[in-house]
C-alpha cells in the first residue's frame, strides 16, 4: 500500500555497564501505531523529550525499530536492500539550517540528492531547476548558503529533498530557529507543495499556529500516542492540552475562558475569523456593564532612575569582504533601573549588535554610552567592572557550557570576577536555586541534562555574577511551551525580587506582550518605535511592513472592531481580552 | 575579528582563468612550482615572474587582493632573508660585526630566497582565488582517481575537503560567538603567562569541540537522509569536461616549460 504505516513501534535506548550488561533501559517510543496516507498534512506535537524527533527518524529508516515495523510505501525499513528507495520516498528536513546544507552554492546543494541516487547529469539539472522554482529560490541559485537568511536556507533544504521527487517530506521542527518572516515563508512553501504537488507533509513543531494549518494532528506524550485527530478536536480540550505541557492558540484560549463564566460557543474556534463570526452573533453592541473603573495609572518609566544612557552610537561592520554594513546607525536611548525592556526587530536589524555594546563587547565607532553616569569609553573606566554589572546571555547559551559539572560551570563567572572558592560556590548555588535547578543536579555533567535544563544552567552562569542588568538574547528559542513559561516566570521573578533590570530580545510577540513593560522596535539599525507594548502593537500594520507582527489577540480585537463592535483595540494579552469581551456578552 | 581571516579565499569575478578546468589549474600550479625550484639565474626568475604577471592579469583579480595573502607570511619572509643575509659564509665580505657577517654571496642568496618565496605564495594563491573550493575538491578527485585502484578513498577525501571548506566560515563565526559569550562571563584571554593563557582557552575549545561534533553528527544524518552512500554509483551535476581552452592551456604550459629548460641548459 502507499503511504506510511507504523505498527507497534518501540524504540529503546539501552545503557550498558562495563561488563556489557544492560543497566538502564529507556523507552523513547513505546508502542506506536499510526497510518499516514498519501497527500496528508500531519502535524506532530509533544513536549521536549516526548519522542517526536525519534519518531521522525523512523519514517525514513534513519533509525530502525527495536520491535514493531515501519512500512513505507509497502517497503519495510528493516529491509536493507530497500533503504535508499525508502529515503527517496520520504525525504527529511531538519531543525538547524546550517547543519544540513552540504553544497557551497545553493544549486549544488539541491543537486546533492539526485547525484547520490545516480541520475544522469541532464536529469539532475532539470530536477534542480524544478525544485528551486517550487520553493521560489531560483534567483538565489548561485549564492553561497551563508549569505541567505534562515527561512531561505530552510527553503533550500526543502528543495534539496524535493529534487529527489519524494512522495512525503518529514520536517523536524524546521521553523524553531527562524524569525516570524522565515517561519511564514517556510509554512507557505509547505502548504504549496502539499496542495499543488500532493506531497505528504509530516511536520513536527512547537508552534501551535502551525498545527492549526495542518489537517491532522498527532500528539506524542512520553513515547506514546496520546491523540490522533483534527487540530480542532485536540485543542477543544484546553485543560488536557496544558496538562501535557503544550499550548493552545490564543483565540482558542480566550474562547475557552469566556465559556467558563458565560455561554459563548459550543466548540472553541481555532481561527480569528471563526471567533469573530461567533462573537458578532452573540454580542450586544454596547457593553452592559458600564466601565467606571479608573484607568490604571502606570508608572511612567521616565520617573525612574536612569541606569544606562546611550547617546548617538553608530557601528559599522567591516568585513574582509568588499561590503561594509552599518549595523546600528545613530541610536540614542535610555534604560531605567528595574524595568523589563523588550527589543524586537527582524533578523539583521541590529538588535544583537546593540546589546553587545551594553557590556562593552563591541565598541561603538561613534557616540557615547554612560553606565550610572560614567562614560564607559573613558580611559579610567574598567570594562571588567562593567561586565560584572551587565550580564549578557547569548542565544542558545547552553552551547557555552564547558566544565565537567553543573556547579563548576556556574562558578566560572564569579571566579573570573575575583570571588574566592567559597563565595563563588555560594553565588553559584544561589543562582541555580533562582533558576529552579535543585541540588541533585550540582554534580551532574551539563551534557546529561535536557535542553531546557541546560538553558537554565547556562543562564544561572550569568546570574551568578549578580549583575544589575540582565540581557537575554532569544532566551526561549527552541523551548517547548512549558519550558518557555517556566523560564519567563523566572525572569519576571528576578525583577520583582532582586530589582534587576531586564533587557530581552525575542521574536515571539506573545512573550513580549506578556513580559515587557516597554518595547523598542529596531529596523535597519535605527530605532523605529520606543513605547509601551500596547502602543507598539497598535501599529501592527506598520510592524508587518518591517517583518514583524502583533500577538494574535491584537489581531482578534481589531477584527472585531472592524465588524462594527466598539471594543478596545490596544489589548495584547489573553486575560485582558477576556475581561473586555465579557462585557459585551453578558 | 576572526571573520577577517581568509583561508583559500575565492574571488568571484569573470575571467578566462575562472572558467578553466580545475585539473588544468592544479597541473599548472605544479609545473610552476617545479620550474621555480629549477631556477638558478636571473633570466629564469624574470621568466617565472613574467608568467605570474600574465596569469594575474588574466585572472582579473585586483592586485590588492593578491598581495593581501603575502601579509601573513611577512614574518617568515623577513626571518629567512635576514638569516641568510647575516649568517651565510661567502668570499667577498662587505661588513662584519661579531658573528654577523654580510657577504656579497649572502646578499644575492637572500634576494633569491625572497623572490622565490614571494613568487611561490602568489603563484599558488592564484588557484584558490580563481577556483571554488568545491571545484578544487572535484579536480583533485578526478586527477587522483587512478589511486582508487590501490584502495585510496579518493572520493571520501575529496568530500571531506569540500565539507571542511563549507564549514570554515560557520565555525569561525561560532568561535567568535563563544569568545564573546565567555568574555561576557568575565573570562580574560589576554592576561597571564603562557600556561595561564593555554588554560584560558579551555572555555573556548571545549564548547567548540562539542558543537563541532554535534554539527558533524547532524550533517552525517542529513547526508544519509539524502541517500548518500559514498562515491559508488554517484553521478555529477557538474561533471568536469575539458574544453578547447583547457587543451590550449596545456600547450602553453608545455611551451613555458620548454623555454625554461632551454634557458637552464644554455646559461
Amino acid at each position: 500500500m502507499s503511504g506510511i504505516e507504523v505498527k507497534n513501534l518501540h524504540h529503546t535506548i539501552c545503557e550498558y555497564d562495563d561488563e556489557g550488561n544492560i543497566y538502564e533501559k529507556e523507552y523513547a517510543l513505546n508502542g506506536i501505531d499510526l497510518t499516514i496516507n498519501e497527500g496528508e498534512f500531519v502535524a506532530i506535537v509533544g513536549h521536549n523529550g516526548s519522542g517526536k524527533s525519534t519518531f521522525a527518524k523512523h519514517l525514513n529508516g534513519l533509525l530502525l525499530p527495536s520491535t514493531g515495523d515501519v512500512i513505507v510505501n509497502g517497503m519495510n525499513t528493516k529491509d536493507e536492500a530497500k533503504i535508499y528507495d525508502i529515503r527517496q520516498y520520504a525525504g527529511m528536513v531538519f531543525q538547524n539550517p546550517d547543519n544540513q546544507i552540504i553544497g557551497t552554492i545553493v544549486e549544488e546543494d539541491v543537486g546533492f540528492g539526485p547525484e547520490n541516487i545516480g541520475l544522469p547529469t541532464d536529469e539532475i539539472w532539470k530536477r534542480v531547476d524544478e525544485a528551486l522554482a517550487l520553493v521560489n529560490m531560483t534567483e538565489f541559485r548561485h549564492k553561497s548558503p551563508s549569505k541567505l537568511s534562515g527561512g531561505q536556507k530552510q527553503r533550500v533544504a526543502i528543495a534539496g529533498t524535493l529534487a529527489m521527487k519524494p512522495k512525503c517530506i518529514v520536517l523536524d521542527e524546521p521553523t524553531a530557529m527562524l524569525d516570524p518572516t522565515g517561519r511564514a515563508e517556510v509554512m507557505a512553501t509547505l502548504k504549496k507543495i502539499n496542495e499543488e504537488e500532493k506531497v505528504t507533509i509530516v511536520l513536527i513543531t512547537h508552534h501551535m499556529d502551525e498545527v492549526t494549518a495542518a489537517k491532522r494532528c498527532v500528539v506524542l506524550n512520553d513515547g506514546k500516542k496520546y491523540f490522533d485527530g483534527t487540530p480542532r478536536e485536540f485543542f477543544e480540550n484546553v485543560e488536557n492540552v496544558k496538562k501535557i505541557g503544550l499550548d493552545v492558540p490564543q483565540v482558542t484560549e480566550i474562547s475557552h475562558k469566556l465559556n467558563k463564566n458565560l455561554d459563548f460557543v459550543n466548540k472553541n474556534p481555532l481561527f480569528i475569523r471563526e471567533f469573530v463570526d461567533n462573537f458578532v452573533e452573540k454580542s450586544k453592541n454596547k457593553p452592559i456593564v458600564v466601565d467606571n473603573s479608573v484607568e490604571m495609572v502606570e508608572k511612567s518609566p521616565f520617573e525612574k532612575e536612569k541606569i544606562v544612557e546611550i547617546q548617538k552610537i553608530s557601528y559599522v561592520y567591516n568585513d574582509a569582504s568588499k561590503y561594509k554594513t552599518t549595523a546600528i546607525n545613530n541610536i540614542s536611548m535610555d534604560i531605567y533601573k528595574g524595568e523589563i525592556l523588550g527589543i524586537i526587530g527582524h533578523t539583521g536589524s541590529g538588535k544583537s549588535t546593540l546589546i553587545q555594546h551594553l557590556n562593552g563587547l563591541i565598541r561603538a565607532d561613534k557616540g557615547q554610552i554612560f553606565y550610572k553616569g560614567k562614560n564607559i569609553y573613558d580611559k579610567d573606566f574598567k570594562m571588567s567592572e562593567l561586565r560584572k554589572h551587565v550580564g549578557l546571555v547569548f542565544q542558545y547559551p547552553e552551547y557555552q557550557l564547558f566544565e565537567s559539572t553543573v556547579l563548576e560551570d556556574v562558578c566560572f563567572g564569579p571566579k573570573n570576577m575575583g570571588a574566592d572558592n567559597e563565595s563563588a560556590l555560594k553565588m553559584a548555588k544561589r543562582a541555580l536555586k533562582m533558576m529552579g535547578i535543585d541540588e541533585s543536579y550540582y554534580e551532574k555533567s551539563p551534557i546529561e541534562l535536557s535542553g531546557g535544563e541546560k538553558r537554565r544552567v547556562a543562564i544561572a552562569g550569568v546570574i551568578a555574577m549578580e549583575p544589575e542588568i540582565l540581557i537575554l538574547d532569544e532566551p526561549t528559542a527552541g523551548l517547548d511551551p512549558k519550558g518557555r513559561d517556566e523560564l519567563l516566570n523566572n525572569i519576571r521573578r528576578f525583577r520583582d525580587e532582586e530589582n534587576m533590570t531586564i533587557i530581552i530580545v525575542s521574536h515571539s510577540m506573545e512573550d513580549m506582550a506578556n513580559l515587557a513593560e516597554r518595547i523598542i522596535v529596531m529596523h535597519n539599525g535605527c530605532i523605529e518605535y520606543n513605547d509601551t507594548p500596547q502602543n507598539i502593537f497598535k501599529e501592527y500594520k506598520n510592524l508587518e511592513k518591517i517583518g514583524l507582527a502583533a500577538p494574535q489577540v491584537t489581531y482578534l480585537m481589531n477584527e472585531i472592531k472592524q465588524r462594527g463592535i466598539d471594543v478596545k483595540c490596544d489589548i495584547i494579552n489573553v486575560d485582558d481580552a477576556v475581561c473586555e469581551l465579557e462585557k459585551y456578552l453578558q | 575579528m576572526l571573520r577577517d581571516i581568509t583561508i583559500g579565499q575565492y574571488y568571484k569575478t569573470d575571467s578566462i582563468l575562472h572558467k578553466l578546468d580545475p585539473r588544468v589549474k592544479l597541473f599548472g600550479t605544479l609545473v610552476f612550482l617545479v620550474t621555480l625550484f629549477m631556477s638558478n639565474n636571473v633570466v629564469s626568475y624574470v621568466l617565472a615572474a613574467l608568467f605570474v604577471a600574465v596569469v594575474i592579469k588574466l585572472s582579473n583579480v585586483p592586485l590588492k587582493f593578491i598581495f593581501r595573502g603575502l601579509k601573513s607570511i611577512v614574518f617568515i619572509l623577513l626571518f629567512s632573508v635576514a638569516f641568510t643575509l647575516f649568517f651565510m659564509d661567502g668570499e667577498r665580505i662587505l661588513f662584519e660585526f661579531g658573528i654577523i657577517r654580510i657577504s656579497v654571496e649572502g646578499l644575492i642568496k637572500s634576494l633569491e630566497i625572497m623572490v622565490r618565496l614571494i613568487l611561490m605564495i602568489i603563484g599558488t594563491s592564484i588557484i584558490t582565488l580563481t577556483t571554488t573550493p568545491n571545484d578544487i575538491a572535484d579536480g583533485l578527485e578526478k586527477a587522483f582517481g587512478f589511486l582508487k585502484v590501490i584502495k585510496v578513498p579518493v572520493h571520501e577525501i575529496a568530500m571531506m575537503v569540500s565539507i571542511a571548506f563549507r564549514f570554515i566560515p560557520i565555525l569561525l563565526e561560532e568561535t567568535d560567538k563563544i569568545i564573546k559569550a565567555q568574555s561576557a562571563r568575565g573570562a580574560n584571554f589576554d592576561e597571564g603567562g603562557f600556561i595561564q593563557k593555554a588554560k584560558g582557552m579551555v572555555p573556548i575549545i571545549v564548547p567548540l569541540l562539542v558543537s563541532s561534533i554535534r554539527r558533524a553528527l547532524d550533517l552525517a544524518t542529513a547526508m544519509e537522509a539524502r541517500c548518500y552512500r559514498g562515491g559508488e554509483g554517484r553521478t555529477k551535476m557538474k561533471p568536469l569536461k575539458y574544453k578547447t581552452a583547457d587543451y590550449v592551456t596545456y600547450v602553453v604550459y608545455a611551451l613555458y616549460f620548454a623555454v625554461f629548460v632551454a634557458i637552464k641548459v644554455l646559461m
